[in-house]
């Protein structure tokens, strides 16, 4: 491909690129424009869109309604990418730090779950938390028999309380914190490889010259492992935390009526509401998240290992 | 890390988390051989539910659904991403950084907001809903994954072998054909694998862009979820699981030609 002519190389190159670049404007840009122009207009009378220029739709998502899901959405997507790096990180670091054979295996544990299909993964939180689930079968089961027995031995409030507990089923399902162990599950994968791809590449070295100059375990890690793997940590937590804002299965699924986000209010604007205009909005507000999201990721600069690259391109 | 409370607490959390992994799925593969209606009632195993899904008229016709919007949308997805993949490694040209950041946004962009743009599109185009608009809609967002798999291939090439077979007089497309293809053929393999898969998978993007008589499977599925549990859906479920697996291994051999990157898609 090196012994082109200029006008060839044009050619070739113009042939390359067509395709893919009239696909992503037409299907693409002009979609994402369209949304955006569609956010300044007007839901018309019988349900279409005037497109005229106001910000009443941004205006509206100050409403108390929205701003409580918004918050929510915010705090679920938070604690969901904090649990994500607690259980994460650690693990990248011990997967780091197998053998070279035994981490690809490892590797591939962690990824074999992630191309199963999300919806099914998400169901089955569904099979396990809901009130017949497993939790609750175990709850109102033997733990419940167990916390009998225990208040026919040990009368005491203690006891007795705790076997009025088990009677009733946990009630897990449609909570905040079933969304979350559904997120947490659903995007983990996505908070280890950028961690273990960076505590991979940290030359452990380091941390047995820190510790000759005599700092402790846990200065080596707070002045040294920590400030050099910072750039996974905060790679991964870009790419669970966008996906968690934009959750729309996992709250449907597992957050039931009482608990809904942001992707769910986008979803009954277009499909129930039929407002295109103010869910145009809240979608452009997402998007802004995302774009702010993005650049903190690239700034970090986690390129530059294609094996990781491609691993977070398959996810 | 030689011993120590740290190193516990480490393989504990290794254990944990890959159990947190692993008994979801395998709670609902045990679910589907569930001989009783009711998930809560264990009657012992049976194939049951697995002979209804097989008789369900609606799941086939989903099925081949999915497998014609998967099918079309990877074949197109791979050569334009693997044409753009090629352009963007090879050559330097006007626009290419915003040209690259547009083709970074499908991966990253919220699906919900992604679903959204295109039916609007599509209801604005006087499009009528249906297969093809699926399919449109799995190639916009599959390119950009078949073009950063190619590309992460391409970036570890080595070029000298091209300059080898020019000096063998070997045209250009004889180079590219004899040399080129057949190297990157494990990275494009990976990439439509990949598409492949993403578009297997996808629900949010299918839900608004699909119109009457085009339920795939995921939307059966979902639809089946919504109307109350049936045990139809963990063997449907443990099905796609097992079809999943076998994708893996497949790329996994796939990868044991192909270098270390795509070993972990």
């Amino acid at each position: 491909m090196m012994n082109l002519s200029p006008r060839q190389r044009r050619v070739s190159l113009l042939t390359l690129i067509a395709p893919s670049l009239f696909w992503l404007i037409v299907f693409f840009l002009v979609p994402l424009l369209i949304v955006a122009a569609m956010s300044f207009g007007q839901r018309g009378t019988y349900g279409g869109v005037e497109w005229n220029l106001t910000l009443n739709n941004f205006g509206r998502l100050a409403d108390p309604l929205y701003l409580k899901i918004f918050r929510r959405s915010f705090m679920i997507a938070g604690i969901t990418t904090i649990v994500c790096l607690l259980i994460g990180y650690p693990l990248a670091y011990w997967i780091a730090r197998r053998a070279p054979k035994r981490r690809t295996l490892f590797i591939m544990l962690l990824i074999v779950p992630f191309w199963t299909n999300f919806l099914v993964r998400t169901y089955a939180w569904l099979l396990i938390l809901r009130d017949q689930g497993l939790v609750n079968l175990a709850w109102t089961g033997p733990l419940h028999s167990a916390a009998l027995w225990l208040a026919a031995t040990l009368p005491g409030g203690f006891t007795s309380s705790l076997s009025q507990l088990t009677a009733a089923p946990l009630g897990l399902f449609g909570t905040d914190l079933a969304i979350i162990i559904g997120l947490v599950y659903g995007w983990l994968p996505d908070m280890v490889l950028p961690c273990y791809a960076a505590i991979e590449r940290y030359d452990f070295s380091l941390s047995e010259a820190a510790e000759d100059l005599y700092a402790n375990r846990l200065r080596t890690f707070t002045r040294v492992v920590l400030p050099l793997t910072l750039p996974g940590i905060m790679a991964g937590s870009v790419l669970v935390f966008i996906p968690s804002l934009g959750a729309y299965i996992t709250p449907d699924l597992l957050g039931g009526a009482r608990s809904v986000m942001i992707g769910n209010v986008i979803y009954s604007q277009f499909m129930a509401a039929r407002d295109y205009p103010f869910g145009a909005a809240v979608a452009m507000g997402l998007m802004a998240v995302m774009v702010i999201g993005t650049i903190i990721y690239f700034r970090m600069g986690t390129s530059g290992s294609p094996e990781v690259e491609s691993v977070e391109a398959g996810i | 890390m030689k011993g120590g409370p740290l190193r516990h607490f480490l393989n504990a959390n290794a254990l944990l988390t890959f159990t947190f992994l692993y008994a979801p799925i395998l709670i609902l593969i045990l679910y589907s051989f569930n001989a009783s209606k009711l998930a809560y009632n264990w009657r012992g195993l049976s194939l049951r539910w697995y002979i209804e899904l097989f008789q369900d008229q609606a799941i086939g016709s989903a099925l081949r659904n999915s497998l014609i919007v998967a099918l079309s949308s990877t074949t197109i997805s791979t050569i334009f991403g693997t044409m753009v993949a090629l352009a963007m490694e090879r050559y330097d040209f006007w626009g290419k950084l915003p040209f690259d950041a547009l083709l970074y946004l499908p991966i990253i962009i919220p699906d919900v907001a992604m679903a959204v743009m295109l039916l609007m599109f599509f209801v604005l185009a006087h499009m009528p809903l249906g297969l093809y608009t699926i399919i449109i809609s799995h190639v916009a967002f599959n390119i950009s994954f078949v073009a950063v798999v190619v590309r992460a291939r391409l970036a570890q090439f080595d070029m000298t072998v091209e300059e080898a077979a020019a000096d063998l007089y070997a045209d250009n497309w004889q180079t590219f054909r004899r040399v080129t293809l057949p190297l990157l053929m494990p990275g494009i393999l990976g990439g439509a694998l990949l598409a492949f898969t993403l578009s297997l998978d996808d629900f949010v993007i299918t839900f608004f862009t699909s119109g009457p008589g085009s339920t795939t499977l995921p939307l059966r599925i979902y639809s089946m979820v919504k109307l109350g549990v049936t045990p139809e859906v963990n063997a449907l479920s443990s099905m796609m699981i097992l079809v999943s697996m076998v994708l893996v291994f497949i790329s996994y051999l796939l990868q044991r030609g192909g270098g270390p990157q795509i070993a972990t898609i």
